[in-house]
């Protein structure tokens, strides 16, 4: 009978459109479903480092190696501001890492596809950290105070690696006939694994409707979607770059752009796992969790040693 | 800009790389850590010290380059020269091997570029004691995060004191090429344009030897053998396949922009 009352009134206050902040009441599906979102969203920054990491090295002037290696800490930065927003609803750290690396949580799929070029740093900046953004847009406005504060800061940093990506992409599109090569073959790629990163068509999207009743969505995936091509297409044009669908063209009594099918086969297979990359992705995670477990021992250890001494 | 003579600008020339590239050979083994950390926090830190680090470098590449007889820009002078043409301390391009490796690089580069560039900052040369001004900020920061994991690797757990040892013990044969005081650094000394570097040896202990007393850790003995040739371009094996990696764009496509 309580929680039914407390029910009520926090779905009043999410239709007045309050923030949910850690200390208030929350319904354990909301608690739930936010803990698996965020911590969904933190590993997929984590996970997400791989790929572009695989050029720092090999960037190819300092600007652009400064600018990457800037990029990627962003995102080690993003990952650990997520993990700290989860934990305001009673997970720890160490709990999320170990589902990930066991394969019970899930990161963005769009990281199980390799970095073969430098064009793809470009590309990931654009397209991934463009879809990204339209993504978190929207959870900026989410219900859950820590989850929307997280999301408005990692669009700040996200919008400016769009733009530093887009100026990559189009600096290759106005180079030399190997670099022009170079952005589309990249582009080829890159585009259909983009337009999944918005998750299944809404009949098929099995947390959609529960995300969007408590207010941690606002908008559906297709839309989302739709919104992404929109946006994306004349930046495409502006640099004779082209997108490897047929179908693409613009209906002008809707004023978008229609896009063909996208094969949900592959979507779903890479989700289970089936990917170019997970399983590299997984044995570097992995690795890096098990080389640096001496040293997370040692600084435990020595914090211990010190607290002693400090109380004796 | 001041006048110098050309034996001075070559002088200067090769002085001035030697300090870009140490910078830049350290932020990229440093930055090859990047998502492979063992704690988020870390990848931040190295991530961090390494972009410090090749700031660095791009200033002073961009002053060498002012010296530069062949016109070369501060990308050519890091992309486009094979290894016998770079200068820094072979310490730099030392592998990662574990976190201790890294740490105890760190710490032995810090430990002295602190008072270097405290040094360097005091050149009657303002082009060269701006850029060693603001880098003796960064590389202040960068001691204390390397001191902090000296003493919680050395003092912390059986396994981490030995891994630590091992470092230090590996690299010990690396720490001298700092100190050199060549013929070309004392002209340059003289003219009061940079600081007599091997006077910097003892300060460089004062900070590096009671921090591994406090780590637990013993100090190897000086080996029969101390490295050097980095600033003469003589290095490691490991440098050229650090710049085979790091130049492998610039040097496929040499007619591209990037």
């Amino acid at each position: 009978m309580e929680d039914e009352k407390k029910l009520a009134e926090f779905q009043t206050r999410l239709k007045n459109g309050e923030s949910i902040e850690p200390k208030d009441w929350m319904p354990e599906r909301y608690r739930k479903q936010l803990v698996r979102m965020i911590s969904q969203h933190a590993h997929s920054e984590i996970v997400g480092m791989l790929p572009e990491g695989n050029w720092i090295t090999r960037a190819p002037n300092l600007r652009r190696k400064m600018a990457l290696l800037a990029k990627v800490q962003d995102e080690a930065g993003h990952g650990l501001y997520l993990y700290s927003a989860a934990e305001t609803l009673g997970v720890d750290r160490e709990s999320m890492i170990n589902d990930l690396l066991s394969g019970k949580a899930k990161y963005s799929s769009i990281f199980n596809y390799p970095t073969l070029t430098w064009a793809d740093i470009g590309v990931i900046g654009w397209l991934v950290d463009g879809a990204a953004i339209v993504n978190q847009t929207m959870l900026a406005k989410s219900s859950y105070g820590p989850y929307s504060r997280a999301n408005l800061r990692i669009c700040r940093e996200e919008n400016f690696h769009k733009k530093q990506g887009y100026e990559i992409v189009a600096t290759l599109a106005n180079g030399t006939d190997a670099q022009r090569k170079m952005i589309q073959e990249s582009v080829n790629r890159w585009w259909w694994p983009s337009l999944m990163m918005f998750g299944p068509t809404d009949k098929d999207s099995p947390n959609s409707a529960e995300l969007t009743k408590w207010k941690v969505k606002i908008h559906s995936n297709d839309d989302l979607r739709q919104r992404f091509v929109d946006l994306t297409v004349p930046q495409a044009k502006a640099v004779n770059i082209t997108f490897p669908d047929p179908d693409l063209k613009f209906n002008e009594e809707t004023g978008h752009w229609e896009f063909g099918e996208i094969d949900w086969n592959e979507f779903y297979r890479v989700i289970k796992g089936y990917g170019p990359m997970n399983r590299e992705r997984m044995n570097a995670r992995k690795k890096a969790h098990e080389d640096g477990r001496w040293v997370r021992e040692a600084a435990e250890a020595y914090a211990k040693k010190k607290k002693v001494l400090h109380e004796n | 800009m001041a006048e110098f003579d050309v034996k001075t600008r070559e002088l200067l020339f090769n002085y001035i790389l030697g300090i870009a590239d140490d910078r830049l050979i350290l932020g990229h083994r440093l930055s090859e850590w990047c998502g492979h950390a063992p704690i988020i926090e870390e990848d931040i830190a190295m991530a961090n010290i390494a972009l410090d680090c090749i700031g660095e470098a791009d200033a002073f590449y961009k002053l060498a380059a002012t010296f530069d007889t062949e016109g070369r820009s501060a990308d050519d002078l890091a992309f486009l020269r094979d290894s016998t043409e770079f200068r820094n301390v072979q310490l730099s391009e030392q592998p990662n091997t574990d976190f201790a490796w890294t740490i105890a690089r760190q710490f032995f580069t810090d430990a002295f570029y602190v008072p270097f560039f405290e040094e360097l900052a005091k050149s009657s040369y303002e082009e060269l004691a701006a850029p060693g001004a603001k880098a003796l900020k960064e590389v202040k920061y960068h001691l204390r995060h390397s001191r902090e994991w000296i003493l919680r690797l050395g003092d912390g757990t059986e396994e981490s004191n030995s891994r630590l040892q091992d470092a230090v013990d590996n690299l010990w044969m690396y720490t001298r090429e700092f100190f050199e005081f060549s013929d070309s650094v004392k002209l340059l000394y003289e003219l009061d344009i940079v600081p007599d570097n091997s006077a910097l040896l003892e300060k460089w202990k004062e900070t590096v030897l009671p921090v591994l007393k406090d780590a637990l850790i013993t100090i190897p003995e000086d080996p029969p053998y101390f490295a050097t040739g980095g600033r003469n371009g003589l290095h490691t094996e490991h440098l050229g396949h650090l710049l085979a990696e790091m130049q492998v764009l610039p040097r496929t496509y040499p007619d591209a922009k990037w």
